[in-house]
């Protein structure tokens, strides 16, 4: 496939890897904050092919990971009122405070798989005698489709379809890392697909007010290994500012089109992380105009509200973070599996510890 | 979840929506979000949307950057 292929030839990995070495002597801790890159790092073993000093920590960027846990808990009410609950195939295993949708449809609840949004808002326009609710979670990449789907129900006149979403922002979530003490970043692999909707710009404060260079990379593992090269450049020549490795892609201005969506039909909320807690204005509420469409405010006040997160499960908090590796928590692997986790860095393939999980065979050969 | 995959556009039809070719398998994808495609253009698709248009001139000239850091890699590496 053009795109893919050219981007994983081991050959050209090797002339990466020899260009990193010479520059690899001072250690660098690299957050790639994108779950998609923690997943391409160890599906295609960069952490075990560069150099020791190269060290990556697994930053909060997966979606489904950081949805709290009682949008699920939402959605299964719900979906035992009778609503059809329609959402992505990630979140049917995510923990709620008491069961996930996957065992709630085990008991009878209505929830189906879709691929994308407009799949939900067909759902329900093939179902008028049926509410239909899109459990929907996303990051910068994924909320203008979210959006767009409101739209389109609107353009249908459809009474029956609502979102109930969880809606997170790269920048905040930065911010809130880099301020809390002892944290441990030197650098930062910036998110690819986010940086398609939102440009090269957002990530402008890293540089300027915490003096942490980043490099914005593709998916492939030579995208990974060229955003490394970048970064040591930057250090070596004493530089540290926003650089796109994914040029295919990632225009500074990003898409104007889909950020024109997104101030149409969200506005900035604070928002509640799993495994962090509440970051102010972190998050994307529906705006008061689209009540019709936001299950939060149709539903209510039948739903469980809204809680404060509760940190404290495991160290997954600390892993989301990227202030501890997956393996130094005592129940990855042993107990915490992504067919039975406890926690939010197990339940999607995207997850930290669901990804270090399926590429290392082993709980055992993780650990070593 | 931000998961994206290069497919080729193979028609555009009513409402915006594209038939697009993602590595032999073809999808319906809703172009809403992005100006300007065309049948044959490359699109980064995401959940059944178009993310972004991928720049084949762009490719290309990262590419040749890249070699031209690799050339100054090979100097630098060569002792004085």
């Amino acid at each position: 496939m053009k795109y893919v292929d050219e981007y994983r030839d081991p050959e050209e990995a090797q002339r990466l890897l020899e260009a990193i070495r010479p520059l690899a002597g001072e250690p660098l801790r690299i957050m790639e904050i994108c779950g998609g890159h923690t997943h391409a790092i160890y599906r295609s073993g960069l952490d075990q092919v560069l150099p020791e000093s190269i060290r990556f920590l697994h930053g909060p960027g997966c979606p489904v990971c950081v949805t709290p846990a009682v949008r699920i808990d939402q959605a299964i009410a719900l979906a035992k009122r009778g609503c059809i609950v329609a959402t992505f195939g990630d979140m049917l295993r995510v923990p709620g405070s008491h069961e996930s949708l996957r065992q709630a449809s085990a008991r009878g609840a209505d929830v189906r798989i879709v691929y994308g949004s407009l799949d939900a808002v067909e759902i329900a326009r093939k179902n008028p005698g049926r509410d239909v609710v899109f459990l929907a979670v996303g990051f910068e990449t994924t909320a203008p489709a979210n959006a767009c789907a409101i739209l389109h129900a609107r353009e249908l006149d459809l009474e029956n379809f609502s979102v109930l979403g969880s809606h997170v922002l790269v920048p905040p979530v930065l911010r809130y890392l880099l301020d809390a003490p002892g944290t441990e970043i030197d650098a930062f692999i910036g998110p690819g697909h986010v940086s398609t909707i939102v440009g090269s710009q957002d990530y402008a404060f890293l540089p300027e007010e915490y003096g942490k260079p980043v490099v914005i990379a593709g998916f492939e593992p030579l995208d990974l290994l060229e955003a490394v090269l970048l970064l040591l450049r930057q250090r070596a020549e004493g530089r540290c500012s926003v650089e796109v490795q994914y040029r295919r892609a990632v225009r500074p201005e990003g898409s104007p089109k889909a950020r024109a969506v997104l101030e149409e039909v969200f506005e900035l909320q604070d928002q509640d992380w799993r495994g962090i807690g509440r970051i102010p204005r972190s998050g994307l509420g529906i705006r008061p105009g689209f009540a019709p469409f936001d299950a939060l405010s149709r539903y209510q006040p039948d739903l469980p509200q809204d809680v404060a997160e509760d940190a404290g499960e495991y160290i997954c908090g600390a892993v989301i973070q990227g202030a501890k590796a997956p393996v130094e928590c005592p129940a990855f692997g042993l107990g915490c599996t992504p067919e039975h986790p406890f926690g939010p860095g197990m339940v999607s393939s995207e997850g930290a510890c669901a990804a270090l999980f399926r590429y290392r065979q082993n709980a055992r050969e993780a650990r070593a | 979840m931000c998961l994206a995959v290069p497919g080729q556009v193979i028609e555009i039809g009513e409402d915006n929506m594209a038939l697009v070719d993602l590595a032999g398998v073809r999808r319906k994808v809703c172009l809403d979000l992005v100006d300007g495609v065309r049948v044959q253009d490359y699109v980064l698709v995401h959940v059944g949307f178009a993310l972004q248009r991928i720049d084949e001139e762009e490719a290309r000239r990262a590419r040749q950057q890249l070699e031209a850091m690799f050339a100054l890699s090979r100097g630098e590496a060569e002792p004085s």
